[in-house]
């Protein structure tokens, strides 16, 4: 899992209300479960299936991910700055493990 | 059974037998795998959505033509106040031809200030992607695009 490397940009700072986009890319093979391998074996499904936002513990964002959605999943969404604080961000893979960032925001 | 009877039976089972083979060529066109229809996208929204979408409020940004199915970026927004009483709650992205209908679910909430999403999608091959919006009163819209595809995105 040494590869696995979640990127977040977040803007440092915003005023009051504003609306602030948000973008995301983790490093992931998002095998799919219909390859298959030299000797014809299937190879097992491993995607991210889900990834959340929180903001100061509360969750303000979500996404469930199928094997459609492609390798190394990018994925841009906004949010909507009252306060300073802290986002989460996670991303869940089949089996359950879990990749995490944070990153802090200053509202004025 | 008298003999035209006979006649007309062997030819509708020779007919039979010839729409048989044409629906494995176009089966054996369509590989690898089977494939998702307009009829399984409309049965997953079904299953995931309440009630009958209407056209309208969504926006959608993707390419026509999209060289390389591994990763076609996919652009929606919905228009909405984004408000306590008045928001999108979820967008569920499909595509007709891929193996599974089902793509993603984005849950929104009024936080978000604007339903708008960027993701990349892997397609199979040329098809309609489907875009289906669950909004706070319970209104459903949904909005249709076809993207061309030169090369799928289905491993392989």
């Amino acid at each position: 899992m040494a590869n696995i490397k979640p990127r977040v940009r977040i803007p440092k700072s915003a005023k009051k209300g504003d609306v602030v986009e948000i973008k995301t890319l983790i490093e992931h093979k998002m095998e799919t479960g219909q390859r298959k391998d030299k000797e014809g074996n299937k190879i097992p499904r491993k995607i991210i299936n889900r990834f959340e936002c929180r903001f100061d513990g509360n969750l303000v964002f979500a996404s469930d991910w199928h094997p459609a959605v492609s390798a190394n999943p990018y994925l841009a969404f906004h949010y909507r700055a009252e306060k300073s604080g802290e986002f989460e961000f996670k991303w869940i893979e089949d089996g359950g493990a879990e990749f995490t960032k944070k990153g802090k925001i200053t509202v004025s | 059974m008298t003999e035209t009877q006979l006649i007309l039976s062997r030819r509708q089972a020779l007919k039979g037998a010839s729409a048989f083979a044409l629906t494995l060529v176009s089966a054996g066109l369509l590989a690898p795998g089977a494939h998702a229809d307009a009829a399984a996208v409309d049965a997953a929204i079904k299953k995931l959505v309440k009630g009958t979408p209407t056209e309208g409020k969504i926006k959608m940004d993707l390419p026509q033509i999209a060289e390389n199915g591994n990763t076609v970026p996919v652009t929606f927004e919905v228009e909405s106040p984004m408000s306590a009483d008045d928001y999108v709650k979820t967008v569920h992205l499909f595509a007709e031809g891929n193996p599974t209908p089902s793509v993603a679910s984005f849950y929104f909430t009024p936080q978000s200030g604007m339903a708008r999403a960027t993701t990349r999608m892997r397609m199979a091959g040329t098809q309609n992607v489907v875009v289906v919006a669950e909004m706070s009163n319970g209104k459903v819209y949904m909005a249709k695009q076809q993207v061309k595809v030169t090369i799928g995105g289905c491993g392989g």
